[in-house]
């Protein structure tokens, strides 16, 4: 055996060691792409957007209304919570992170809502009642889908009962006592649960009465876009002035200019919702599951009422801008030079659809900096839709920035371009990186030094 | 042995820029389709993003994105007297690996070959007579395929990356600032030239001075946001200067990541799996189909993945390896001539004139792959080559790649003449050139060579016990009387440049596998007329197996003096365009022998 015959059986045999240590460790090593860029789903099968986009077969029985079921399961984006990462579509099990503990949620596809009735499931929805007659949480939002009619409940039930079956058992909640008994909705139900019919006042067109009709009922925007009270009901009379949950901020809705969308056109929202972008914002986090799963599939009419609508909703600013450090603005700015400027410019004015402006953008004026703060931690995705397919992302800056850089340059991004909004501190920062769990390491020794 | 999976309709092995735009092409059918990539996925903002992807150390030193040869590799020699040995560190040229392949690393420079380069035979002997393509024992052939028939799939290409530049021959009329040389363009470029550096603007000015056609260089790097026909977007370039080597964080780079996968990862019809590498296509008992391909996996595990069709869209070097392995075709023995598979390997020649200026700050890390001016006066056939002793040219490029400082100095040595490799000197003369320098490149043609070829090493084999690749090549005389040819022309402009000093480096003696100059490979599976002289038809289908296609630059039965991704692509969306319209409607061959 020459020397390099023998090296080459050396690595061989080395490599085929490291194989079978390997091979003990791992259960899948020729593994699908993980569809972090992409749509499909990791086993193969369809994902919930590829389900969704699927119109009726012609031969299906009653199938107008399972199409018209189909849209509205798209409107009411029943996917968002009833899909978890990664899982087949409405087969549930995903976690809905309440500040009062994890509700996951059921399976809805056929294999579970075969056994529903009609009136069951109308009565779910207008009631929050289970098929055995147990309360819902309101984290399933029977608050607004009570307004839902009854063609379109049981348009919605049809076309649930032709997905995919999947039969799939759901984690128990993670609820602490008293909570977890199932009671004690009567009293919140007692509390906070007043519907009242929607009522189109005289001299709205038609498209304004639909678009109530889609955000107060099925699309249930404000949910998330209305802030809650202690025991998590909406604060009706705060309607739409922004919402937190899950460490996220559901922004600002009402007219307001600056924080709202006072500044948005209905050409603009439109286009927000049916392609995850405009020249003004981007969709991110869970708005970008909404974009993707819901908003980008519905007929551009129905995009439209929702903007008309939206855009008549009296302003209302529920926080006011403070005045930055300068220091803190001086220090944030040169990060921004360095860090920032080379997508969003150095003028703030980012590329229109591509990389978000953040000059005059409304959601880093929030009084609330969470999405700021987040999307600098935790990078961002922003919604790939049928239009606008590329989730194009901003990176993860928890490892490279210390909890008052992104202070800092967050303060200059609200507050730099003529944005007015509260300065932020290394304390918010530091709060959010724990709770995302997004520790920052130290690059070196060095940096352990530093930090001593 | 082998576990057998259920049969697909359309087997894809590698997975860049050829297999992304078959699957692409073919998704629209409703056909099942595999693709199989050896190696890694990998995404703009996992894997690329641009808080670390001007890693220096990672991505050029340690070359994160690049094959491990410790894994497997090619031996080389220069030739058939020689015995070759594994190349054990990448240099000369750099095979990708991971998903989008090579795809992800290159500069993103799109050039079309002119209508000459594809009657590279015939045209020359016409023009200089019949030996002008048979000294120095060289094999050049005709494509068998013509310009026009690959225009509207250039065009497409085009389309699909954004490409930024200026068209000099729109339909046949000349047009100012464009190439005069280059073959009619149906359209012009979908995005604007980038905007120039101050380097570049100094080379185009004293080009023109000694007579010829500066022209901004075609860029897959974004001159704008872009939104290509599949609706992904890109945007526009920043100039950070890392694209070559690296992946672009910015989505301002065409590469399948930003063109094709966020259209192509939405079709339900198409898999990808990743950490699978192909070992070996299996035939029929007759040898006359491919009826499935045997991979492993990343635990040593053997699959039999059975499919209707497979394309190969690995690198050439690979996909030749794959033939040979498999028994397909007949492999080319240069001491008879006789036999086509590993015939006419080809690659690149390369030199380089460095300028130094005194007065003048020229900022070289504002960069961007393909960001320059360039002149074609002397590629091809656009000059008269009688009495000259060669056929063939390249192009003469000012391109602001870069200033990545390790590659700049360790790579490249870009210092004036007689300065020492380290110590104080050498500081100093970094000190004082860095800012004031630039480099003209020239971009040559390598002709193909009866001795140049590729087939099996007897000797050395990678993990899985295969025989690795064998690399027979060397520069000849044409190529060497071409590149000096070019080095002098490159030094007429440097002169006009009126810089302090200037540095010619003209590419002398044997080709040598250390320094890096270009990853263009070419030839092995070449493509022609008749399975007398090529692998495959102009559709690209395999000769001997008809349901067995093979993409790629390895096609090509000559390389001429352009980079060949924009060819590799037209070619692909040929082929694929032929699968589509004639062959899945009867399968067999496209083309009768």
């Amino acid at each position: 055996m020459t020397r390099s015959r023998l090296a080459l059986a050396l690595v061989c045999a080395a490599f085929a060691g490291g194989l079978l240590f390997a091979g003990a460790t791992l259960s899948q090593s020729a593994t699908e792409a993980p569809p972090q860029d992409a749509a499909g789903r990791a086993d193969g099968g369809l994902s919930v957007e590829q389900l969704l986009a699927r119109t009726t077969p012609p031969n299906t029985p009653n199938r107008d209304q399972v199409e018209r079921g189909r849209q509205l399961v798209i409107a009411g984006d029943c996917a968002a919570c009833h899909t978890k990462a990664g899982g087949a579509p409405f087969a549930g099990s995903r976690p809905i992170r309440t500040p009062f503990g994890v509700i996951y949620s059921p399976n809805i596809t056929s294999d579970h809502m075969k056994h529903w009735s009609a009136d069951q499931f109308y009565r779910a929805l207008h009631r929050g009642l289970d098929d055995d007659g147990h309360h819902l949480y309101p984290a399933f939002p029977y608050t607004y889908f009570v307004h839902v009619t009854r063609a379109d409940s049981d348009a919605m039930l049809a076309y649930l009962r032709t997905t995919p079956a999947v039969a799939a058992k759901r984690p128990a909640n993670a609820l602490p006592f008293p909570l977890n008994i199932r009671g004690v909705l009567v009293v919140w139900n007692a509390l906070f649960f007043h519907p009242k019919p929607l009522q189109t006042p005289a001299g709205k067109s038609a498209a304004w009465a639909r678009g109530q009709y889609l955000v107060e009922g099925p699309g249930h925007c404000g949910a998330c876009h209305t802030p809650k009270n202690m025991l998590g009901a909406d604060e009706t009379s705060k309607a739409y002035q922004g919402g937190v949950l899950d460490n996220w901020e559901a922004p600002n809705l009402t007219a307001d200019a600056r924080t709202g969308l006072g500044a948005w056109s209905v050409d603009d929202i439109v286009e927000y919702l049916k392609t995850g972008r405009n020249a003004r914002a981007q969709a991110g986090g869970p708005m970008a599951e909404v974009v993707s799963a819901s908003t980008s599939m519905l007929p551009d009419p129905d995009l439209r009422a929702i903007a008309v609508y939206l855009k008549d909703r009296p302003a209302a600013a529920p926080n006011a801008g403070g005045d930055p450090d300068r220091a803190a603005m001086a220090r944030g700015e040169a990060i921004w030079q360095d860090t920032c400027s080379a997508c969003h410019l150095q003028s703030g004015e980012g590329q229109a659809r591509f990389f978000p402006p953040m000059r005059g953008n409304q959601g880093v004026q929030q009084g609330d900096p969470t999405n700021v703060v987040r999307v600098i931690l935790e990078g961002v995705r922003t919604a790939p839709t049928p239009t606008r397919p590329t989730p194009l992302s901003m990176p993860s800056y928890a490892w490279k920035l210390t909890d008052r850089e992104i202070a800092d340059v967050a303060t200059y991004v609200r507050n730099a371009w003529g944005n007015k909004a509260a300065p932020v501190g290394a304390d918010k920062v530091a709060s959010l990186r724990r709770k995302l769990d997004l520790i920052r390491p130290p690059l070196s020794s060095w940096s352990k030094v530093d930090q001593r | 042995m082998a576990t057998k999976l259920p049969e697909v309709d359309i087997l894809l092995v590698g997975f860049g820029w050829t297999s992304a735009i078959m699957a692409q092409e073919l998704a629209e059918t409703g056909l099942s389709i595999l693709a199989l990539e050896r190696s890694a996925w990998r995404d703009t903002p996992a894997d690329m993003a641009p808080t670390f992807d001007q890693d220096e150390l990672r991505y050029y030193w340690r070359q994160h994105l690049f094959q491990n040869v410790s894994h497997d590799t090619l031996t080389i020699r220069n030739n058939t007297s020689q015995t070759a040995l594994p190349m054990r560190r990448l240099g000369s040229f750099l095979l990708g690996t991971g998903v989008g392949g090579a795809g992800v690393h290159w500069n993103g420079q799109i050039w079309r070959f002119l209508p000459s380069d594809f009657l590279a035979k015939s045209h020359n002997a016409q023009r200089y007579g019949p030996q002008s393509v048979t000294q120095y024992d060289m094999t050049v052939q005709d494509w068998g395929v013509t310009y026009e028939e690959l225009e509207p799939h250039y065009d497409t290409f085009d389309k699909l990356c954004g490409t930024a530049g200026k068209a000099g021959n729109l339909r046949g009329q000349i047009q100012p600032g464009g190439n005069p040389f280059e073959g009619p363009r149906q359209n012009e470029f979908p995005a604007p030239p980038l905007p120039m550096t101050y380097a570049p603007t100094l080379f185009a000015k004293a080009a023109s001075e000694v007579g010829y056609h500066p022209f901004p260089h075609p860029a897959g790097n974004m001159s704008q946001p872009y939104q290509n026909p599949l609706g992904a977007q890109l945007g526009q370039c920043t100039y950070c200067g890392f694209c070559e080597k690296f992946a672009c964080g910015n989505y301002s780079k065409a590469t399948p990541q930003t063109t094709l996968f966020p259209s192509l990862f939405t079709k339900p019809n198409f898999t990808l799996k990743t950490g699978a590498e192909v070992l070996k296509i299996n035939l029929d008992s007759n040898g006359k189909r491919a009826v499935s391909v045997t991979y492993v996996d990343g635990e040593g595990r053997e699959w039999e993945q059975p499919a209707g069709a497979i394309l190969l869209g690995a690198y050439i070097l690979h996909n030749v390896r794959l033939l040979l392995l498999s028994g397909i075709g007949k492999p080319y023995n240069p001491q008879t001539g006789e036999g086509v598979v590993g015939k006419n390997y080809a690659y690149q020649i390369t030199s380089s004139v460095h300028v130094f200026y005194d007065d003048k700050i020229l900022n070289p890390f504002i960069g961007a792959g393909a960001l320059g001016m360039v002149v074609d006066d002397f590629n091809g056939d656009n000059f008269d080559h009688s009495g000259k002793g060669f056929i063939g040219g390249g192009y003469i490029a000012l391109l602001t790649t870069n200033g990545r400082p390790v590659e700049w100095y360790a790579g490249s040595h870009i210092v004036p003449k007689d300065t020492p490799n380290w110590g104080p000197k050498w500081k100093a003369a970094v000190a004082k050139n860095y800012l004031k320098s630039a480099t003209l490149a020239t971009h040559g043609a390598v002709m193909s060579h009866r001795g140049n070829y590729l087939d099996l090493d007897p000797t050395y084999r990678d993990i899985y016990g295969r025989p690795m690749l064998r690399m027979t090549f060397d520069y000849t005389d044409n190529e060497h009387k071409m590149s000096d040819f070019l080095t002098d022309r490159a030094t007429d402009i440097a002169k006009a440049m009126r810089p302090r000093e200037f540095r010619a480096n003209p590419r002398k003696g044997s080709w040598s596998v250390v320094p890096y100059q270009t990853t263009h490979n070419t030839g092995g599976a070449i493509m022609g007329a008749t399975p007398q002289d090529s692998v495959v038809n102009t559709y690209m289908q395999s000769w001997d197996v008809p349901n067995l296609f093979v993409m790629g630059a390895g096609a090509f039965p000559q390389n001429p003096g352009y980079n060949p991704t924009a060819t590799v692509a037209a070619l692909t969306y040929r082929a694929a365009a032929a699968i589509k319209s004639q062959y899945l409607k009867a399968p067999g061959a496209l083309v009768q022998a």
